[in-house]
């Protein structure tokens, strides 16, 4: 009789995989039906996993410490097969025999779930790996009769060696990919969430659908019809191909060189910067709204925690407030920290905002991972660290990736206020004028008469992408962040 | 959420009061952390058998420093003879999560339940123990939330209650929650609380600005969680 499949259960609708953390049964003992066999561990919970029927254990498929997707069998149980002499083995003892499996769980872990982002503002050309990596033809047209007999159409898809979890089947329907032209990284080929979502990012399920939707009309089989025109010698780009090279590729026009000009090539980071602010501008809808934000909060912070910063080595920067503060009111606001996708709108699951680092020549957009999370110090010591890395130039690649919104600090050299583009891939992006001395006019809380005072203010420029940001919404933001930087909480 | 509103309305009313599943309290007093272990697997085994209904151990633990499976030996920050020096008791949990400290002035939680459909998703009782706790500290006057990512329950200040789960065989529940009531949060210095090195803990205490007894909290976690699960106390 067959083995019966012992399968990563689905113990939740966002689980999409799980940690095998302890067999609790050896190869070759005997299991009850419903008998815990294992224990997988997903972020703060650990479960047991039961027998699906009663038999041996014939074979283990996935170590202790491997994190696999939902569905992947981990082993199977042979109802009819006798348990193996030495069938009483402890499973402890079969753990010490794979140390590498320890390794592997502690790997695993910190790579659970964080969907692949390849959008940075300068990100080392990863954009063009990824569209060569196009989806390779799925079944070739077969060869002859016989193969095609035993492949009726309906079934074709089920014969291809993609499989995937229902969480991927779910994602691809109600995006409409068809799972077979999606690239699967994961065991035995498989289609992983994040192999969908990248798919789905990359823009090539909508260019995939158009094509189904516009199928090129094939000639008619017998048709002589010697007073059709003659089709023209080189037919127009494809639609698609058309946007791929409007949002992908971009040509810098030549202009002619003067008497003692100099030229000289662009270097990598000239060249790529040229190119991401001409595609960004293509594909956003730019718009920039202005509000102009009182530091006085923030420097009573800044000087109440001075000393204490200053014993810790560290320094925290106003755009570390700015920083903290964005962070603190994107959670509110996910548009901001989102992006238009083809027909979709991904909302970011993590706000990772973006600094721009001067470099003097050259400019780089390191990241800080999870910025809501920081606390005010810990946002500080990150971009300082970022900074100094950036200018020794000593970032890692996945230091310049995934930012889902983009802070800018042109103030810095005196400039009142920017107009900045916004990184592609996200939908804003903020810039911070110069910290100046300013006589404004307030009302004096006790009397309510109008007084003159000198304040440091600055001028802060939201670009927003109005294809997703609206015009209230860009102004809900600004205001929010106002509030929090002109009444920014002590205990940061 | 509408699954749960409907029968907990109805508790209100008293109308279908009895017609609820029950959930058995049972506190506890002081227990020492491996004998609470203990007497949670016999409930689980219980439980599965149907011998006790739903149960709730409230309880505090002796100063416990206690690891879960994906706890990264570095998140424990003192040595073998600092611990005992405080007095600092350390084991293994079975429990899902990183390292917590445990206790005196902090109410632990470990909800014996057996979850059903459509209960019978990890994410969601994680979510599930999350709500109940945040509906609690309302009542208590303290506002708190979940942050997306972090399970457990935070407040503006930090994290009050720390979360981890065991599901066994049959969907029955164990480990469960602690809420830091009037917890002395100077013992989280021992540990990187939950392997989150920059987010600071709080307390009901340190929110509050005073002391709460401990049978209120107990009284409020208890019934926040028997609405959220739809069961009536007993």
């Amino acid at each position: 009789m067959a083995r019966i499949e012992v399968p990563m259960p689905q113990m939740g609708e966002s689980i999409a995989e799980g940690t095998v953390s302890k067999w609790l049964k050896a190869v070759g003992q005997p299991v009850e039906r419903d008998e815990p066999i294992l224990e997988i561990s997903t972020d703060k919970v650990d479960a047991e996993i039961p027998a699906p029927a009663s038999g041996t254990l014939v074979a283990i498929e996935v170590q202790e410490g491997e994190t696999v997707e939902v569905g992947t069998i981990v082993a199977y149980i042979d109802p009819e097969a006798p348990p193996s002499s030495n069938g009483g083995a402890p499973a402890g003892e079969a753990e010490e025999a794979a140390p590498a499996a320890a390794k592997a769980m502690a790997d695993g872990k910190r790579a659970v779930p964080e969907p692949v982002e390849t959008e940075a503002p300068v990100d080392q050309g990863s954009a063009q790996p990824a569209a060569a990596t196009a989806p390779a033809p799925v079944a070739a047209p077969s060869e002859g009769d016989e193969a095609r007999e035993q492949q009726p159409a309906g079934d074709a898809e089920e014969r291809l060696p993609v499989r995937s979890t229902p969480v991927v089947r779910r994602i691809a329907e109600e995006h409409g990919v068809d799972l077979a032209q999606v690239e699967g990284t994961g065991h035995a080929g498989r289609v992983t969430k994040q192999d969908i979502l990248a798919y789905i990012e990359s823009g090539k399920a909508a260019e995939a659908a158009a094509e189904r939707a516009a199928p090129t009309p094939s000639p008619p089989a017998a048709a002589p019809a010697p007073l059709a025109p003659e089709p023209a010698e080189a037919a127009p780009p494809a639609p698609s191909d058309f946007w791929k090279a409007f949002y992908g590729q971009v040509q810098h026009p030549e202009f002619p060189v003067r008497e003692g000009d100099r030229v000289e090539p662009m270097d990598k980071i000239r060249r790529l910067t040229a190119e991401h602010m001409v595609v960004a501008r293509r594909i956003a809808a730019h718009v920039h709204s202005f509000i102009e934000i009182d530091f006085t909060a923030i420097d009573r912070v800044r000087k109440e925690n001075k000393k204490a910063w200053e014993e810790q080595g560290a320094r925290v920067s106003y755009t570390a407030f700015v920083a903290w503060a964005v962070a603190r009111v994107l959670r509110e606001f996910p548009h901001l920290n989102g992006t238009i996708s083809g027909g979709n709108i991904i909302y970011r699951g993590s706000v990772n905002v973006g600094i721009a680092v001067d470099l003097d020549p050259g400019l780089i957009v390191p990241v800080v991972r999870d910025t809501d999370h920081l606390s005010l110090l810990g946002v500080g010591m990150k971009i300082i660290d970022l900074a100094e890395r950036a200018r020794s130039r000593q970032l890692a690649p996945e230091e310049i990736q995934g930012a889902t919104f983009t802070i800018t600090n042109p103030g810095v050299l005196g400039t009142v206020v920017g107009m900045p583009v916004i990184p592609k891939g996200t939908s804003a992006i903020l810039g911070t004028g110069a910290i100046e001395k300013r006589v404004v006019v307030i009302e004096d809380p006790v009397t309510g008469t109008d007084a003159m005072v000198i304040r440091k203010r600055a001028l802060f420029s939201l670009g927003y992408d109005h294809r997703l940001v609206d015009g209230a919404d860009s102004a809900r933001f600004l205001s929010r962040l106002k509030r929090v930087l002109e009444e920014f909480p002590a205990d940061a | 959420m509408s699954a749960v509103a409907g029968p907990a309305r109805a508790a209100r009313r008293g109308a279908v009061a009895t017609a609820l599943p029950a959930l058995a309290v049972r506190r506890l007093g002081r227990v020492d952390y491996r004998d609470a272990l203990v007497l949670q697997e016999e409930l689980v085994a219980a439980r599965r058998s149907a011998r006790i209904p739903d149960t709730l151990l409230l309880l505090e633990h002796p100063h416990a420093i206690t690891l879960g499976s994906a706890t990264d030996p570095a998140h424990v920050l003192i040595g073998q003879e600092e611990r005992t020096a405080l007095g600092i008791a350390l084991h293994e949990s079975g429990r899902g999560g990183d390292v917590t400290y445990h206790g005196p002035g902090q109410l632990v939680g470990y909800p014996v339940l057996a979850l059903e459909e459509p209960r019978r998703d990890l994410h969601r009782y994680l979510r599930d123990l999350e709500g109940a706790l945040i509906d609690a500290l309302a009542g208590l006057g303290v506002e708190a939330e979940r942050a997306v990512g972090l399970t457990g329950v935070w407040t503006a200040c930090g994290k009050i209650a720390a979360i981890g789960v065991r599901v066994s065989s049959g969907w029955i529940t164990s480990h469960g929650f602690a809420l830091n009531v009037a917890t002395d949060l100077s013992f989280f210095g021992t540990i990187v609380p939950c392997g989150i090195t920059d987010r600071p803990v709080t307390s009901l205490e340190r929110e509050l600005g005073r002391a709460v007894p401990m049978a209120e909290v107990e009284e409020r976690v208890a019934g926040a969680l028997a609405t959220r699960f739809g069961r009536r106390l007993a």
